[in-house]
């Protein structure tokens, strides 16, 4: 999987009310929940970004509430994918569990600045800042993570589970 | 090696023996959801087929977030909710007249138990520590998956070994103590860590001490937040006809990956400014800070401990003109209680509004959301950007005691400088 798109910058700590504010929770369709991805913190934010942009971020990514709307929310705006150098560990199952392909990465991102165009390759493990020709390693998926996103995240493993005759099968 | 109680509740639910980093399928003993994560998890669960729920004694529905419910989604919500909890024949499935603040709630149902995993899709899930439980909040998918197989996935924590000792003089709370602690170690210094607390100190923090402390461990990333099992426990377990349960005890030798120790003592009162509850200071540190609106309740603070407090304070005073104040307790039994001591009458006869139990403005929600520029003091656990409100309004944390000072005179107020 090679995903690529501009890079779109975001600090440390971005919590989940920042991704998708508490008043939009009612609601629970991903296109709709993407229409007010990070309102209250970039109000122009959907504007300026494009359909496959990449978002890049610092520490804790995700922190705060368990929101699975805030990872529906971001790949309903049309985001890629995001590139942090860490992730709050409820946000961080929600993007594996609704298919929102995320990395972690111990490499100092700062020199990636807003508009370059990045292309992350989840094979090789490595994201390439195009516009400045520069390359980073992410962490390898510890390889229980790995099988859960090759079969296509929690629903599919635990409706492979109930077929093989776990309970309630 | 010896293990920690994290270690021991993970071996015991997946049967086999594992240790810190090891990933496990583990059996749950209570699926948790709420009416904002209970949708999807109950759309992802009929995804699966017509198939039932694992136990339909073992799954909680609690509806306390937009409820009495704010608008018509929120109402078509709870209304799937109530539906699929009607199908599955769900026992626990509360609104309003029976709700209460998912967290005040289930440890009052008895349904968290020493020794019991715990998911919910609620990031505060991590309250039932305090019955040393391990709780944490999981997303909507993995509760609604977890209703079907009654277990889920995990990385075992590597565990953050948190001393309290010495004896908090009086209106310090546990607000003040895991306020303290966020503010020492930042938002994300136990990110992926289960938080034990131990130490001598610990009898002197009641349960709704203990409710307050193990409820905030997500706000400085921890998965869980442990207490160890003690008289304490045991006689808030008895009150409720819980006898001899099964509780964990950490080895003596268990590995800990980090560790902080609490001097009550020496504790203060402490706030959280804006807009991160590791922002801490001690109020006498403070310039003088008005503000429009006092919170008082949520699954943090909301508890009958939390009320006696704030209405002692508040007790044959007036709120300070100009400002709201918002009561809100965290469950019927709670309010009930309240009632029959005499404390509801207190804060209405005070100028307080007293609210039936509800996530309420905590999240901004409903039931008190703040304008542009105005700034709450508020017993809740979360400050950020545009939390109550208004982007541009502001929240500052505090306990019960402090927020009921701040409610008579207008600004971020110490309990001495009022009684």
């Amino acid at each position: 999987m090679i995903l690529e798109g501009s890079a779109r910058i975001f600090g440390n700590n971005i919590d989940t009310d920042l991704i998708i504010a508490a008043r939009y929770l009612a609601e629970t369709d991903q296109t709709e929940l993407g229409k007010n991805l990070f309102r209250d913190l970039r109000p122009n934010f959907l504007n300026e970004m494009k359909k496959g942009d990449i978002i890049v971020a610092g520490n804790n990514f995700g922190c705060g509430s368990s929101r699975e709307h805030a990872p529906l929310a971001i790949k309903g705006a049309g985001i890629s994918a995001v590139v942090a150098n860490s992730f709050a560990r409820i946000f961080f199952r929600n993007a594996i569990n609704v298919g929102l392909p995320i990395f972690v990465t111990s490499e100092n991102l700062d020199s990636i600045e807003e508009g370059n165009i990045i292309s992350v390759n989840a094979l090789d493990g490595t994201l390439v800042n195009k516009t400045k020709n520069k390359t980073y390693k992410f962490d390898p998926y510890p390889e229980f993570l790995l099988n859960l996103v090759e079969i296509g995240g929690l629903f599919n493993f635990t409706k492979n589970r109930l077929e093989a005759g776990a309970k309630n099968a | 090696m010896g293990k920690t109680i994290a270690e021991k509740i993970f071996s015991k639910h997946s049967n086999k023996d594992v240790k810190s980093g090891d990933y496990t399928l583990a059996k749950v003993d209570i699926v948790l959801v709420n009416d904002i994560t209970g949708p999807l998890s109950v759309m992802e669960f009929q995804k699966l087929g017509n198939i039932k729920v694992f136990d339909k004694e073992k799954i909680a529905i609690i509806c306390d977030h937009f409820t009495p419910n704010k608008d018509i989604k929120s109402a078509q919500n709870v209304k799937m909710l109530r539906n699929f909890a009607k199908d599955q024949d769900i026992k626990h499935f509360y609104e309003p007249g029976h709700v209460g603040i998912e967290h005040v709630m289930v440890p009052e149902l008895g349904l968290a138990r020493p020794g019991y995993l715990i998911i919910g899709a609620d990031s505060h899930t991590c309250t039932y520590g305090a019955l040393n439980a391990f709780s944490t909040g999981v997303g909507s998918t993995d509760a609604g998956m977890a209703m079907a197989t009654g277990d889920t996935w995990f990385r075992v924590p590597p565990s953050f070994k948190v001393e309290v000792v010495g004896k908090q003089k009086k209106w310090i709370s546990g607000k003040d103590v895991v306020l303290h602690l966020i503010g020492k170690i930042g938002v994300e210094g136990a990110n992926y860590f289960a938080l034990e607390f131990c130490g001598e100190g610990l009898k002197n923090l009641s349960i709704d001490d203990r409710f307050t402390i193990s409820n905030m461990a997500i706000e400085c990333g921890g998965k869980a937040g442990i207490f160890n099992y003690d008289s304490i426990t045991e006689q808030y377990l008895k009150d409720l006809g819980i006898k001899t349960p099964d509780y964990v005890e950490a080895d003596k030798d268990a590995k800990y990956e980090n560790s902080i120790k609490i001097d009550l003592d020496v504790l203060d009162y402490t706030v959280s400014l804006p807009f991160s509850p590791d922002n801490t200071t001690n109020i006498n540190k403070l310039e003088k800070t008005y503000v429009d609106q006092v919170v008082i309740g949520s699954c943090t603070n909301g508890r009958i401990s939390d009320l006696r407090i704030a209405a002692e304070i508040i007790s044959n005073n007036k709120v300070k003109d100009g400002l709201r104040v918002i009561v809100l307790p965290g469950s019927p039994k709670v309010y009930l209680e309240a009632l029959r001591e005499g404390l509801i009458e207190k804060f209405i006869l005070a100028g307080a509004a007293v609210s039936t139990p509800t996530c309420g403005p905590c999240l901004g929600g409903h039931m008190g959301i703040l304008a542009e520029d105005e700034v709450c003091v508020s017993t809740t656990n979360r400050n950020f950007i545009g939390r109550m409100g208004h982007p541009k309004s502001k929240v500052i944390l505090a306990s019960p005691a402090v927020a009921a000072a701040s409610a008579l005179t207008g600004y971020i107020t110490s309990p001495e400088e009022v009684i």
